[in-house]
């Protein structure tokens, strides 16, 4: 016991000198340590169960994620986790990893291979014109008909229409972040086209399956 | 911690890297092969079977199951709600087979760990180097004077999906307007904890629409339930809760704790009322399924210990358990949970039988219920271990917010029917 002595004064005066840090080391006792380095294999097979078996989904709601760059969807899990896209449950979700994991499943989904959304119903009579439109006011980020993730813009040929609907509504109402050039376009496209623009393009993109 | 190799322990490790060089895996060429048999095809226990054979496609697996189709308890309340009609909750097993696995419709009627060996009714035995068990819940029928397995063919649970949802949909549709349904809710832990209250609502639906002059009544053994703040602005907006015209009335325990039913009559009785119903619905206390108990994996409150990384089982090596039967301290009895636990545990097992090191486990859960039209509520979390395993620690996630907006909650509906179609195909496609 009188050995101890001295460490235990020395603690005590280091506690008192730095007691800032102190307390810190304190709340984080009382977190509770969890482990992390969690396999990009074992962190993406949570996501299947709304999204998906390999990403893609086979309701309407909820988009496909298989086939997307990397960059993109790493971008949009970030903007669900710091709440510049607004969801119900995905900034719940997004909170609970590092964005290095967020990276690792992004890598994963990148690399499957896209399906469309199967027997999805579309106007058949507005598909000329949505690709038309398309070509006009979208081709240039979301290349190909919208099937490129080049250029890390999302896919939109074969994604499920209520679900870019919904996007296309959070976009409108501010509620999620838009990039300036597609702002621009949006604009340009539903004053000369109104809501009737997008139902072409919603179309379009639903008939490539 | 530090391994010193002294001179002799470094020349048989040097002995041992240099016969797995030369043979290549030394765990086939040994002649012994990877059997893994699934006890269970329900949630857990199919996504397990499938998970396993994509970890590795050298696993022979065995799902054992007595039923030919699987129906889901998710999403059967909208079935009772007249929402949703039986075959969009029915799976079959094709989908599994395709995948190389082996499925056994018979009953399993024993779980031998030492003599690593499954036995069924059928008079089969199947050998296994692992066995995952997914048993899901058993009903006690102990815990209520007057209720027994018998009773309950017409009074129903309806808490694993099939006939008994069939007969207690046909149960509200023959009751006359103006008829009370009591639902006699649980007590902790049970089989998705939202549950009761979510077959309360979509009930309610139904009689909105059909019934108006009917009326619920929740006997519930608990003074508190699963995102009750939730239910109860959605009970206000569409069923009147909380004024003298609710179509719902919740009773909370532990004073409203069902005592004693009578069978004949249709009552209920508790400390203070003799409660009588027209449809009768009662869901009573659970313990996991009967085979854990009877291959001895239960604790003395009838549920399964396991260890929280690999749901091993901390009674019997070799068998592991998943889903709802599990003690798995912080995850939820849900069908997402089982999901996730089985993809885990899956993991495990193909890196035990590899002699792999299993890595870090990852967990999530999403549940959502449907209260009315176009009214979904949700809980989500993600999970991660706790460094010294003793918990499955929630790091984020939540509820839905109390001011979500009226377009929040229609998409939550859209959710979790697209969840449905997602989780079932991950399951079993």
């Amino acid at each position: 016991m009188k050995k101890m002595l001295p460490k235990a004064l020395l603690l005590t005066g280091l506690a008192l000198s730095i007691s800032t840090s102190a307390f810190a080391a304190d709340d984080k006792k009382k977190a509770p340590e969890v482990m992390s380095g969690a396999s990009a294999k074992m962190l993406a097979d949570t996501c299947t169960g709304c999204h998906g078996f390999d990403g893609n989904s086979k309701g309407p709601a909820t988009p496909s994620i298989a086939g997307f760059s990397a960059e993109y969807l790493t971008e949009v899990m970030k903007a669900y986790k710091s709440g510049d896209a607004s969801s119900t449950i995905m900034g719940r979700i997004m909170k609970g990893y590092s964005d290095e994991e967020l990276a690792q499943v992004a890598e994963v989904y990148a690399k499957k291979k896209p399906v469309s959304a199967p027997d999805q119903k579309f106007d058949k009579a507005l598909v000329k014109k949505g690709k038309k439109l398309h070509d006009k006011y979208c081709e240039k980020c979301h290349a190909e008909g919208g099937t490129s993730a080049e250029d890390d813009s999302g896919l939109l040929a074969g994604q499920w229409t209520p679900y870019l609907q919904a996007t296309m509504a959070d976009f409108a109402a501010g509620t999620r972040d838009m990039p300036k050039k597609m702002k621009k376009k949006v604009k340009k496209l539903t004053k000369k086209e109104g809501a009737d623009g997008m139902k072409a393009l919603f179309s379009y993109y639903a008939s490539q399956q | 911690m530090s391994i010193k190799l002294n001179r002799r322990t470094f020349i048989q490790t040097l002995g041992a890297a240099a016969a797995v060089g030369a043979i290549g895996t030394p765990y086939l060429a040994f002649g012994a092969t990877k059997k893994v048999v699934v006890v269970g095809g329900g949630t857990a226990g199919a996504t397990a079977a499938k998970y396993l054979r994509l970890a590795d496609e050298s696993i022979e697996v065995t799902l054992i199951e007595p039923n030919k189709d699987y129906y889901t308890c998710y999403l059967s309340n909208e079935v009772l709600g007249g929402n949703r009609e039986m075959d969009s909750i029915k799976f079959g097993y094709e989908g599994l087979k395709k995948r190389g696995i082996k499925v056994v419709h018979d009953y399993v009627t024993g779980i031998d760990a030492k003599a690593k060996k499954v036995t069924t009714k059928g008079g089969e035995s199947f050998s296994f180097d692992r066995c995952i068990v997914a048993p899901g819940v058993s009903m006690r029928y102990d815990t209520l004077e007057g209720y027994d397995e018998k009773a309950a063919e017409t009074i129903t649970h309806a808490w694993k999906a099939g006939p008994q949802t069939v007969t207690l949909r046909k149960q509200l549709t023959d009751m006359k307007d103006g008829g009370t349904f009591v639902l006699v809710a649980p007590p902790n832990p049970f089989r998705c904890p939202p549950g009761p209250y979510e077959r309360a609502s979509q009930i309610a639906d139904y009689f909105k629409r059909e019934k108006p002059k009917s009326k619920i009544i929740i006997l519930d053994a608990k003074p508190k339930f699963s995102k009750q703040g939730l239910f109860t602005q959605g009970w206000e907006k569409f069923y009147g809760y909380g004024t003298d015209n609710s179509m719902i009335e919740w009773r909370p325990g532990p004073d409203a704790t069902a005592q004693k039913l009578d069978a004949k009559t249709l009552t209920v009785t508790n400390e203070f009322d003799d409660i009588k119903a027209d449809v009768l619905n009662i869901i009573p206390a659970q313990h996991a399924g009967t085979i854990a108990k009877t291959a001895g994996l239960t604790n003395d409150k009838g549920w399964c210990p396991i260890a929280l990384d690999t749901f091993e089982s901390t009674i019997h090596k070799n068998v592991h358990i998943i889903g709802d039967a599990a003690i798995a301290k912080g995850m939820p009895k849900s069908g997402y949970a089982a999901n996730s636990e089985a993809k885990v545990c899956a993991a495990a097992v193909a890196a035990a039988l590899n002699g792999t090191e299993m890595g870090t486990p990852s967990y999530v859960n999403t549940c959502y219920s449907v209260i009315g039209k176009d009214w979904g509520i949700s809980v989500a979390s993600v999970h991660k271990l706790a460094k010294d395993k003793s918990k499955i620690i929630k790091v984020s996630g939540g509820l839905t917010p109390m001011d979500a907006s009226a377009e929040a909650h229609k998409r939550e509906v859209g959710y979790a029917h697209s969840w449905m179609k997602n989780i079932t195909d991950d399951i079993f496609g």
